[in-house]
Order: C-alpha cells, then structure tokens, then sequence
C-alpha cells in the first residue's frame, strides 16, 4: 500500500506533531482487515487547530486516538515535540502522554457517574501527584471558574446532575488540569443542543488562548469546522484528500470530495436553494477498498488513470495540497 | 389537511405538571411542507406526536383538538386512529436503528403495513416491497428484502424507514428530525429524496428539526417553538426575510454558518430553556433576550399577526424602537 505523499509537510521549527505514515488495521475475522488508517502524514504547527473532517468511518477518531497511541497504531511514526511516542516504553509513554490530552464526543458517558466533580477533575492531577491537597482544591476551583462553571455550585455534584452542555465543560475542565499543550477533540459538540454548541465552540477558543493550546478538532460538520480552524484536512476512507488553508478551500476546494461535503451543508437563507446534486451512494467498506483512488466510485470525474493509480498530494495552489488526478483547480 | 387547535399537553411528574406543550394552534395545508423547528426540550417532538394520538399513558393529560381530513382525530377511539396509520398519516423518527425491529428482515418489515393495510397477499407485499425500495433509491433492492437491520447503514436504514412510511401512500408524512443522527452528505441525500417523494407522491409534510438551515430549504411553512409555545410563524420566504422575534434570530445566529469567517466568534444565547414544571409568568425567552424589558417580566406576550400570515409572540419584536436601540 502506497502512501498519498509528503508535498504537505512543512518541517520547520514551529512543528509540535509530526506524525508519519501512520497505518491503523484491524482484524474483523476471516482474515480480513479493515483499512481504518492507510499511511497517514501530517503535522500540527505551535497554536494551530487542524480540523480532520469526514463521512463517518472514514478514519478520523481512529486517527485521533492514533495519535494518543490508543491503540498504537500498526505502522508509522508518532514524534510530538521531538520525542517518538511509537518507539517509547510504556511508562515513559505514560508520562508523556500527559501533555495530550483528549476530549470526547459523549460527554454525559465520558464522565464517571459515581465521582463527584470535584473528584473528576481532581483525579489526573493525583494519579500525577501533583501539588499538595491545597493547592491540588485551588486548581480545581480555578479550572471551573475558566469553564464557566460555579465551584460552589457543582464541586460536589455528579455528572448526572448535568446537561450536556454542562458535562462538556466538566470534560474540558479534566483534560486541562495537567496542563497539556495538545488538546484532541474528537467531535466535542455533534451530541450538544444547536444554542449550547456555540458556547461550547467558544469555551474552547478561549482555552487555546489561555492555555496556549495546539489543537486537533475531529469533526463531521464542515460549518462547525470553519468556526474553529487554521488549517483542515479532508479525509475519506483512510486516506487524506485535501489539506490547506481554510479560507482557499471553502471557496475553491480542489477535490470533488470536499466540494460534495460542501455542497450538502444546508445554508439558512431559502432564497439560495442549492443546485447541486447530492453526492450519491455511500463509502465503499474500508475492508475491501477500490484500487487507486478511493474516492474514484463516488466521483464525477474518475478515469481510468483513477483505477489504475493512486493520486498523491501536491500543491495546487499555495498552501493547498490535494491528491487527485482531475482537481477542480 | 390537518388542523391543532389549542393543543395542551402536560405531564403529571413527582416534581409536579409539566407543561410540554401550551396553547398550540397549527394548520397543515394539503400539499405543503411546514418545519417545526425548536432546541431539545422545546415541545417538538411531543406536539407532533399527540398531533398522531401517539401520546398514551397515566400521566399525560392532552388537552385541544386535531382535525384530521375533516374528521376529529381527538375525539376518535384508539382503535379508530390506529386505522389512520399508514394510509392517513405516517412518521419517521430519528433514530432509524431502534426503529427498526432488529430480529426481522427488512422484506418483512416493509410488507407489514401493505398485508394489514392494503389487503395483499405474500407475493405481491414482497414485490411491492422492492418496488418501495427501488422507490427510495436503494440499489438491489431484491437482495436488501433479505437483510437484517443490523446489516445496513444509518443512511439506508433511514431509506427502508421511509419505504415503510410511504408505503401505503399516506397524505401527511411526520419526520422527526429524519437526519439527525446521519452524516452531512446522507443527509442531503435523505431530504432531497423526502422532497422528490412528496412532490411526485402529493403528500404534505411535517418536518421537526433543530436545524434552521435544513428548514430554509425543504419546507413551505415554518413554525418556531420555544418552551412548548409556538412563537414565530410564517411562510418559510417571509420568515427568512423579515424575522420578528429575537429568539429566531438568536437561533439563527448561533449556528455555525459554512459561510462566516473562519475563526470567527460565534454569538451565543446565554442560559437555558426555562424549567418546564415551573415556567416566567412573562415571556418564556425573557432570561436570555437582550432586549428584555420590564413589560416582558410581568406580562405572557399573545401571538398577533404582523399581517400575511406572519405571527410572532414578542412585546418587542425585531425592527421595533427597543429592539434597534441596542
């Protein structure tokens, strides 16, 4: 299996995740394998957020948790600030781990619903040994005042008590106590009420800033994405698209797979009906994946050269990378 | 087609009744689509189900009358308004996996309502079944007659749904948030399937959703709801162009829009729905509206006409001096 190249990369000082060719499989039985991941590269530079976006199954959470070395992945390399997390025993990929941090989608299930709050945002920082018993309660404090949350209202509280919304922030103030310098939200918001997913999308602005986060957001909602993002990267069936600059990609997107995911995204003025024909079918199964291009049996523009073989990325215009034999641009 | 008038629905709880839905009016004309569009906990999805009589139990108390073809559905025995499925009126819901009965083909599933329904016999429900599938552009559909729930995507899954709610041809389709639970370029697919069947089948449409943008361009009419109340509602054309109430412009804002700027602030309604069992003697949005005045705290807003149909419950509405002020 072939990669879809390196043109994106930028190997420069301010790169904090490097990870390459990251390959995740996983035996389903009959000795069959599903492609979750196939050869992955990118990096994340100091204060970004990259946004990963995707059809469901198309490989982003698993390349989340990759990340995290949850589970490790099959191949590839992992290097976050310097350091090869794949190469690194257990125990020091323990302590390493601590600087990365992640937040889930399901915030209501994410959180324990036996510890009170207090104990649920304390927790990291003794499993740590983190600061005495003073200091340890005056961090929790700080951390749900930074959330929005009233300490004396909730310290004692548990996770039941809350709303969604709420339990996001509870989340958010877990992943932040060891104060991490890469935080991976995997969907934060797709479980979250329309009015509470603003709040929520705007809490964890305000975190990067404060806490001068590098960020990596999973999400399936391309208006979500735009909100949030410096740089995004389309995925589809494992592998990557397109990567780039928001701003070009929105208004020119390269591969007919981004512009598809654009164009599905309703827009709340009716005197704009889209004119577009929605993307027909579905992803092919990651098990068996089409040849070449693995976008080829969905795309308007596949060719033979499609079947035959497999796009690599390379830069359209600056700073956006696509892989695909017909870009739009 | 459909006429609610006066629509109460309450809930005896142990923290005391809870008001779901208050004082609803609605008309559903034949033919149309009209969106019903509101957060969680908005009285939705309760409204459209007691519209059905779908509502039973010890605890709910319903209030009002539903109108359905001229007949009034609400003073009907069960037995009576169960005859109304399928052929009547049929509903979609959001999560098509738990809808489905997971032990049972798909084939069986479909074929159901057009052997209880329609009369047919084994043969022919079966072939009409594919013919249904054919119809919610399922490819193979001889061969999906066969598979299990558990073997299909969310994407056709929701398909054998809405093969299942059409097939009987009924006049009024109730979607509750059909594509909540899909991805983004499924979800495309499912609506405009929805539309294409309802223009070719002249059905009308109910469509529950919390998504202003999915409303904008698959409905006729729209009724925004708040705390169990409908507060704004208008043509969708007129709704878009001229809002009236802070509530659907709040919603409308607080959504991330495909075209902002790209890390640009989201604007964000402050605080929550207020608490069901114990609801503002004003206007029910009074805690989170910017515009909030003395008025709005001490006195419940009517619904009045802003002329062409266009009702919204607001003392203040958009456009008006207080509004422009801030």
């Amino acid at each position: 299996m072939a990669g879809s190249g390196t043109a994106h990369m930028r190997n420069n000082d301010e790169v904090v995740l490097e990870v390459r060719d990251l390959v995740v499989e996983f035996k389903v039985g009959g000795g069959r394998v599903v492609n979750a991941v196939s050869k992955i590269s990118f990096d994340v530079c100091r204060g970004e957020t990259l946004a990963v976006v995707g059809e469901s199954g198309c490989g982003k959470t698993t390349l989340g948790k990759a990340v995290l070395q949850l589970p490790p992945p099959n191949s590839g390399d992992v290097v976050f600030e310097g350091t090869n997390l794949s190469k690194l025993p257990k125990e020091l990929l323990r302590s390493a781990r601590t600087a990365m941090q992640m937040v889930f989608q399901d915030p209501i299930s994410s959180l324990d619903p036996r510890m009170t709050v207090r104990d649920l945002i304390e927790e990291p920082l003794w499993v740590w040994g983190r600061g005495d018993d003073d200091e340890r309660a005056a961090k929790v404090r700080e951390l749900l005042n930074n959330v929005g949350l009233d300490p004396e209202l909730v310290l004692n509280r548990r996770s039941y008590e809350f709303s969604g919304g709420q339990c996001q922030r509870i989340s958010i103030a877990r992943s932040l106590a060891l104060e991490p310098r890469m935080l991976i939200c995997d969907e934060p918001v797709s479980a979250l009420d329309v009015s509470i997913q603003a709040q929520i999308l705007n809490l964890l602005q305000d975190m990067k800033d404060r806490y001068g986060l590098t960020m990596i957001f999973i999400s399936h909602d391309l208006a979500v994405v735009k909100a949030v993002s410096n740089r995004i990267m389309v995925m589809y069936l494992g592998k990557i698209c397109e990567v780039g600059d928001p701003e070009k990609i929105y208004a020119t997107p390269a591969h007919h797979y981004t512009s598809a995911l654009i164009n599905s995204v309703p827009i709340p003025d009716p005197t704009r009906k889209r004119v577009t024909v929605p993307l027909q079918g579905e992803p092919p199964s990651p098990v068996a994946p089409p040849s070449g291009c693995r976008f080829r049996t969905r795309c308007p523009a596949a060719s033979d050269k499609c079947a035959a073989e497999e796009p690599q990325l390379r830069e359209v215009s600056p700073g956006q990378f696509v892989a695909c034999h017909h870009p739009r641009v | 087609m459909m006429s609610i008038s006066d629509m109460y629905v309450r809930f005896e709880t142990p923290f005391g009744l809870l008001e779901a839905v208050r004082g609803v009016n609605l008309e559903i004309p034949a033919g149309a689509s009209v969106g019903i569009v509101g957060e969680s906990g908005s009285g939705k999805t309760v409204m459209s189900r007691a519209a059905m009589g779908l509502l039973s139990g010890s605890n709910v108390r319903r209030e009002g009358k539903v109108v359905f073809n001229g007949r009034e559905l609400t003073a009907m025995s069960k037995e009576e308004v169960r005859n109304q499925f399928g052929t009547g009126m049929a509903m979609i819901f959001q999560d098509p996996m738990t809808a489905l009965n997971p032990v049972r083909r798909v084939g069986t599933q479909i074929s159901e309502s057009l052997r209880v329904r329609l009369g047919m016999d084994k043969k022919q429900a079966m072939q009409r079944s594919a013919e249904l599938l054919s119809l919610v552009r399922i490819p193979d559909p001889e061969a999906m007659l066969r598979k299990f729930p558990y073997q299909l995507s969310g994407g056709m899954r929701q398909r054998v749904m809405i093969a299942i709610a059409i097939s009987c041809n009924p006049e009024l389709l109730f979607a509750d948030e059909p594509t909540t639970a899909l991805d983004v370029t499924v979800q495309a697919q499912i609506l405009q399937l929805l539309s294409d069947l309802r223009r070719d089948l002249k059905m009308s449409m109910v469509l529950v959703t919390h998504d202003l943008g999915v409303v904008a361009n698959h409905t006729d009419f729209v009724a925004v709801m708040y705390a169990g109340e409908i507060v704004e509602q208008a043509s969708t054309t007129e709704l878009f162009a001229n809002m009236k109430m802070p509530y659907t412009r709040a919603l409308l804002e607080s959504i991330p829009n495909i075209e902002m700027k790209s890390g640009a602030r989201l604007k964000v309604i402050e605080g929550r729905l207020p608490n069901p069992v114990d609801r503002p003697k004003g206007c029910g949005f009074v805690t989170r509206c910017t515009y909030a005045q003395q008025k709005c705290h001490d006195e419940h807003p009517p619904l009045v006409d802003a002329g062409n149909g266009h009702l919204y419950r607001c003392w203040y509405p958009l456009g008006h001096t207080i509004a422009r002020k801030q």
